[in-house]
């Protein structure tokens, strides 16, 4: 690999590191390869982090998602040096780094509840990582600018960090991450804290200044929709593993697992016994045809998309099943319709607004999708598989923070989320 | 609460606030007693017993003495406490971090009585008796508490996670705690100078052991001039005291609440 690219595993904060720093907040130049080997970090019996692996692109936006204390924030700390994994080890452009203590990984992050240093103005937390690099005054005051520029806070760097609202600080955190170009960008929930409108208008200036500066983000949440607006590529962590790694259409058109069914989008589970050919699958009283290209036999449950069912339409090539409408919600542009289907259990189906046939709740109704449409996964099981028990927020030494995402205000500033912990 | 009980709750604060200082206050008109006898309310005043305090060289080498010793054993405490709230709240073994911070508060539980029967017995062997380095090492001991117990407290006011974000921007360890935890545990540091200085200042039954006839701080001088010679001065010199202590105690209150004011 490209030996210009690991001056950051240099000793001393001479010129190694200040040679990617000088090169200011440009586009493109400044992307390296991450990947993560076998990590395990386990805390007594319970593994936090189980055998983790991952490679990620130069310049991708990846997503870690998954409940609370599936080990996605662990993963981060185990990247940013702030943990170290009991086995297993982290590469950026081929060069491991375990090894190397955090303040030289040159890796920059954004922390949920900002982190903002409460006793120095924007502009000094800005400056902070390019004081401790030892950067000229001038180009200082220059790279401070820049970045204040980039996230739109241009008139507010001599605020403290108590004077400006939520979505203000995490601007300035995210600013001091990447003034100093780190090639790589962790970011732990960092629209947690933040109300939902805010969280919206941020994760568009998050997705622009990636675009913007090319460099290879690591996001972290818990929220599906953020991760599918984001992403270019999802990884989705159960129980301290990666259940599934791929594209936002791919985790949502083709999940493998049950559990990456239900945790991306809204999901009609349809449990049954396949047949040996492979062609039918066995569901109490119905018997549905598989999609082509069907492998498993035995125990086995497809998944069908609530925008795939739509009411009565029997024809060729399509399952149906009959069952009693429960509830049916109108939504604008769409109704939903949730079902009971003997054998099945219930089922949600979305139809166009206009059309509602016979949708009431108590009606029968018939329900189909195109047997293509829908996709066979995997019935993998977890023993002991509880969500919570895992420490997935090692570094905060409590959960709380992660859990609380709705408790701060705007306004509110670093100190107090600091106090309530 | 109603108004009336508000009302009552002043006067018990009052009452309790006369019960608590006016004896310390009363030595404030005792040192203007122009003779030598001892009184309260004085007849006959004059700042003669200041002249007496500011003059004498054994009144005011005690005193000089007394904020020389305090002085230093305030810089050492504060390093040296400071450093061990730092290990009790950010070291890694739960087990270690319990065990120091019992360690480094046993000096407030022992009797200082005990303390100064062993270290003056210890400092006999050393040969130091009588020294101000003995002083200053014993009251070192006994000040370290009082600076780590605020630290302590101001601590654990810090998110840890701030010094992460440090060293995740390009800070060591060391660096990330000098420039960002030691700024915001500043009035922690404050406090628990003060409350150093005032413990070596003050300290009395250490310094009875540990002190020679040359070597007396002003408290010992102010013990023996009320027990051998009934030395009026002795009102001085405890109004000085007071008058140090009361404007201190208030210019931290004061920078405080202009803190907390600051802080929304």
């Amino acid at each position: 690999m490209n030996p210009g690219r690991q001056t950051f595993l240099k000793e001393g904060t001479g010129n190694g590191v200040g040679e990617l720093t000088t090169e200011g907040l440009s586009v493109g130049q400044n992307q390296v390869s991450l990947e993560l080997r076998n990590l395990v970090k386990r805390y007594g019996s319970v593994a936090a982090v189980d055998d983790v692996s991952l490679v990620t692109k130069p310049g991708e936006f990846i997503t870690l998602l998954g409940p609370s204390g599936s080990g996605k924030t662990t993963t981060l700390n185990l990247i940013a040096g702030f943990l170290t994994p009991d086995s297993g080890d982290i590469y950026v452009d081929g060069g491991p780094i375990s090894s190397v203590p955090p303040h030289r990984r040159n890796i920059g992050m954004v922390f949920q509840n900002y982190m903002l240093f409460p006793h120095m103005t924007a502009e000094a937390n800005i400056a902070f990582p390019l004081k401790r690099r030892k950067l000229p005054a001038a180009d200082i005051g220059r790279k401070v600018g820049e970045a204040l520029d980039l996230v739109g806070l241009r008139d507010l760097g001599t605020r403290y960090p108590r004077e400006l609202s939520g979505g203000q600080q995490q601007r300035v955190a995210l600013a001091r991450a990447i003034v100093y170009n780190p090639p790589i960008l962790l970011m732990d929930e960092p629209l947690g804290a933040l109300d939902k409108n805010l969280r919206e208008s941020l994760q568009i200036e998050i997705r622009r200044i990636h675009r913007e500066l090319g460099t290879t983000f690591l996001y972290v949440t818990h929220d599906q929709g953020e991760a599918l607006a984001l992403s270019d590529r999802i990884a989705i962590f159960k129980d301290g593993k990666i259940e599934q790694v791929g594209t936002t259409t791919e985790v949502y058109d083709s999940p493998t697992t049950t559990f990456v069914a239900t945790f991306i989008g809204e999901s009609n589970i349809i449990r049954g016994q396949a047949d040996s050919k492979r062609s039918a699958l066995v569901a109490g009283p119905w018997t549905l045809a598989l999609p082509a290209g069907t492998t498993s036999t035995g125990h086995l449950a497809i998944l069908v998309r609530p925008e795939k069912l739509s009411l009565g339409g029997v024809a060729l090539g399509r399952n149906s099943l009959r069952g009693v409408v429960i509830e049916s919600v109108y939504l604008g542009s769409a109704r939903r319709i949730s079902m009971d289907v003997r054998g099945v259990g219930r089922l949600v189906a979305y139809e166009p607004a206009g059309s509602s046939l016979g949708a009431d709740a108590g009606s029968e109704v018939e329900v189909s999708w195109a047997i293509d449409d829908a996709v066979v996964l995997a019935e993998r099981s977890h023993p002991g598989s509880s969500d919570e028990d895992g420490d997935d927020d090692a570094v905060n030494e409590s959960d709380e923070t992660e859990q609380l995402p709705d408790q701060q205000s705007p306004g509110s500033n670093s100190l107090k989320t600091m106090e309530d912990q | 609460m109603t108004h009336g009980g508000r009302r009552w709750l002043w006067v018990a604060v009052t009452i309790i606030a006369l019960w608590l200082f006016l004896p310390a206050f009363a030595v404030l008109p005792m040192s203007l007693n122009n003779t030598n006898r001892m009184s309260v309310w004085p007849e006959d005043r004059s700042l003669r017993l200041y002249d007496q305090l500011f003059g004498e060289p054994q009144w005011t080498a005690a005193l000089t003495r007394s904020f020389r010793i305090g002085a230093i054993v305030t810089v050492l405490a504060v390093v040296l406490g400071t450093l061990a709230a730092l290990a009790i709240a950010r070291g890694y073994s739960r087990a270690r971090r319990a065990g120091l911070n019992a360690l480094i508060l046993a000096p407030v539980i022992i009797p200082v009585v005990i303390a100064a029967i062993a270290s003056y017995s210890l400092y006999l062997e050393w040969n130091i008796v009588g020294s101000e380095r003995a002083l200053i090492f014993a009251h070192t001991s006994i000040a370290i508490p009082f600076v780590v117990i605020p630290v302590l407290a101001s601590l654990r006011g810090i998110n840890p996670t701030l010094e992460f974000a440090a060293q995740s921007l390009g800070a060591s360890r060391a660096s990330a705690v000098w420039h960002v935890t030691l700024p915001l545990i500043r009035p922690g540091i404050a406090v628990g100078a003060f409350l150093a200085f005032m413990q070596s200042f003050d300290e009395v039954v250490l310094s009875l052991f540990l002190t020679g006839p040359l070597s007396r701080t002003l408290p010992v001088r102010m013990y023996s001039a009320l027990i051998d010679d009934l030395d009026p001065t002795v009102a001085a010199a405890a109004a000085v005291i007071i008058l140090f202590t009361t404007v201190a105690v208030v210019s931290i209150g004061v920078s405080r609440l202009s803190e907390a004011r600051g802080a929304h």
